[in-house]
């Protein structure tokens, strides 16, 4: 055991297939529920945004399901889907990012500046049309911001679904802590780290493509 | 023109924003809303382009009510200017201008088109049409604002408070900048302004609005001047009231003297006969040197060789104000009045700029 490196490049060699396959699990699972969370957080922070009485109890709920303990949410799951199939991962972690999202695009469109709003009004602008020419556009800075988090966030939770039988490169910590073996503990820590990064990475890129004149202020 | 029938707003709450007021804008002209804050200048302005609906009475514009009209198209016709420019940040400015062209579904190399021209028209360097407006100052952000309003050509200019976010040197500039497009334009503008100066200075009528919604008087310029209405017009125009006249007429008409001129070359003897205390020194070309006083001339010899006193000019365009801050500035008391070279045609005395108001 004292002899034992800290990494035993061989072993990586012959797991390469199914670390590669986890790889990719943890890829889907954690982007799939930021994906969702998207989908589903626009309309609502919409909505939210326009009645915003309705923005305090949506946040409030989702904020209580967020709020529970991660691991006992994968277990219920597990009980409901009854096979360990990415849902059981997929869905607590689509309400993670929701909790981020909705206040993300309600934020977002609350950074809309109250004149610009009204000078596209005063221009002639149909409230649709003025919300998909002027609102959204001027909310994607904050919207952006908030995907970062969730992505981020996402991509390494995926892997405490690993206890629960789903977990993407979480497997490699259950594998190494059970065999005293530091070597795919490591790998995975590694793998989520460098995966975390690259998301955030495509993020700033989108970011930077799609809102060049938030750049340029930021470094005025 | 726009018509105000008996409108009254009272919003949500029962604040009376504006009461029973009737009111003619007439078609070419700059009506300028004035009044302290919260008489409902906002209030009656986004009323006529339905940003803002009345509780009671009608608005029509060129004899539509326009209550009548869809609200979007009612303002696509409509030119809108407010304080912060509101442009859009996201936009750049080329596309902020020709954002109601867009709307309107221009075809879309003539509304670029229309966009360069409006920034050269406002002033604008046309290289800016690519950056965003923050990369623009206050002041070039409200020509972008001008010039977006300006993009569809609507027969009508609604602004608030446009100038008043940006430093005095700039919004006199701005507000030069508009009389001139005004007199080349001759459009139908409505400007707010808790700015009394700014009201004089642009107005072609001005109505002042007191808190609660009321208008006190509707006049031109000199008329709410010289005969405001009650006395919280008079008081709202403030104590120099009187001064302010004087920047209404230019100081063109004034009569002018010019038996005090003299040449430099003249001989000191000869200038001691003139009939003057102090005698207008100018050079060969006519342009003033300074002021010599007749009784402290030298013994002998020429003008040039008197002592002199700085002298203090003023335009023919210029107003009677700024000739009469000339003649006070000058110890001689007198102004002189220079053509469009700098050449000395004449001068006048601190009483006869006066004297001419009541004539
Ligand atoms: N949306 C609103 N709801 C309730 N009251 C309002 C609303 N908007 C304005 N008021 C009130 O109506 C009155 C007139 O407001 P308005 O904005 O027209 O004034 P203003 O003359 O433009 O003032 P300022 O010079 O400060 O801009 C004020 O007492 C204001 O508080
Ligand atoms: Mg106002």
């Amino acid at each position: 055991m004292a002899e034992e490196p800290l990494i035993r490049w061989d072993w990586i060699g012959r797991n390469a297939d199914r670390i590669g396959g986890l790889l990719v699990d943890n890829v889907v699972m954690g982007l799939a529920p930021v994906a969702i969370g998207l989908v589903v957080a626009l309309p609502v922070g919409l909505a939210c945004a326009r009645w915003r009485r309705l923005y305090q109890p949506t946040v409030g709920i989702i904020n209580v399901i967020y709020s529970l303990p991660s691991l006992a949410v994968f277990v219920l799951l597990l009980n409901v889907f009854i096979l360990a199939t990415m849902p059981i991962v997929v869905v607590p972690l689509t309400f993670y990012a929701l909790a981020v999202l909705i206040p993300a695009v309600v934020d977002g469109l609350g950074s809309v500046p109250d004149p610009v709003r009204q000078a596209a009004t005063a221009m002639g602008f149909r409230p649709l049309r003025r919300l998909i020419q002027v609102e959204l556009p001027i909310a994607v800075p904050v919207v952006i911001a908030g995907l970062r988090v969730a992505t981020v966030s996402s991509i390494s939770l995926v892997s405490v679904g690993a206890l629960v039988g789903k977990g993407g490169l979480g497997h490699l910590f259950i594998d190494g802590w059970q065999r005293q073996f530091p070597t795919p503990i490591i790998v995975g820590i590694v793998l989520i780290v460098a995966l975390a990064v690259l998301a955030d990475g495509v993020l700033i890129l989108a970011q930077r493509l799609l809102t060049p004149w938030a750049r340029a202020r930021r470094t005025a | 023109m726009i018509t105000f029938e008996g409108v009254t707003k009272r919003y949500a709450g029962g604040t009376v924003a504006v009461a029973d007021l009737d009111l003619e804008v007439p078609n070419g002209e700059i009506t300028v809303f004035v009044g302290p804050s919260g008489c409902g200048k906002t209030t009656s302005l986004r009323m006529i382009n339905r940003m803002i609906d009345p509780t009671e009475g009608r608005i029509l514009l060129n004899g539509v009510d326009v209550a009548t009209v869809d609200p979007p198209t009612l303002r696509r016709g409509i030119g809108y200017v407010i304080q912060q420019a509101g442009l859009f940040p996201h936009r750049k400015i080329v596309d902020n201008v020709a954002t109601v062209p867009h709307l309107l579904r221009w075809d879309k190399r003539k509304a670029r088109e229309r966009a360069m021209e409006l920034l050269e028209l406002v002033g604008l360097d046309p290289g800016l049409a690519g950056r965003y407006p923050f990369q623009l100052s206050g002041g070039q952000q409200q020509r972008v604002g001008v010039a977006r309003a300006l993009a569809a050509d609507p027969p009508v200019l609604l602004m608030d408070e446009p100038f008043s976010a940006v430093d005095p040197i700039v919004r006199t500039s701005l507000q030069d900048e508009l009389l001139r497009l005004q007199s080349e334009l001759r459009k139908t503008i409505v400007f707010v302004t808790h700015d009394i100066d700014e009201a004089i200075k642009l107005g072609d009528r001005i109505a002042v609005f007191k808190v609660g919604g009321h208008l006190a008087q509707v006049a031109g310029p000199a008329t709410l001047l010289a005969d405001p209405a009650d006395d919280f017009v008079r008081e709202f125009l403030g104590r120099d009231r009187g001064i302010r006249r004087l920047s209404l007429v230019t100081a063109g008409e004034v009569r002018l003297r010019d038996d005090n001129l003299i040449a430099e070359r003249t001989d000191v003897v000869e200038a001691r006969d003139r009939d003057a205390p102090w005698l207008l020194v100018l050079d060969k070309d006519s342009r003033p040197r300074g002021w010599a006083r007749t009784s402290e001339l030298p013994a002998a010899g020429t003008m040039a060789e008197a002592a002199l006193t700085p002298y203090h000019g003023f335009g023919r365009d210029d107003s009677l104000r700024g000739a009469l801050d000339a003649a006070v500035l000058s110890v001689t008391g007198l102004a002189v009045a220079l053509d469009g070279d700098g050449r000395a045609v004449g001068t006048v005395s601190r009483e006869d700029l006066l004297g001419g108001l009541h004539g």
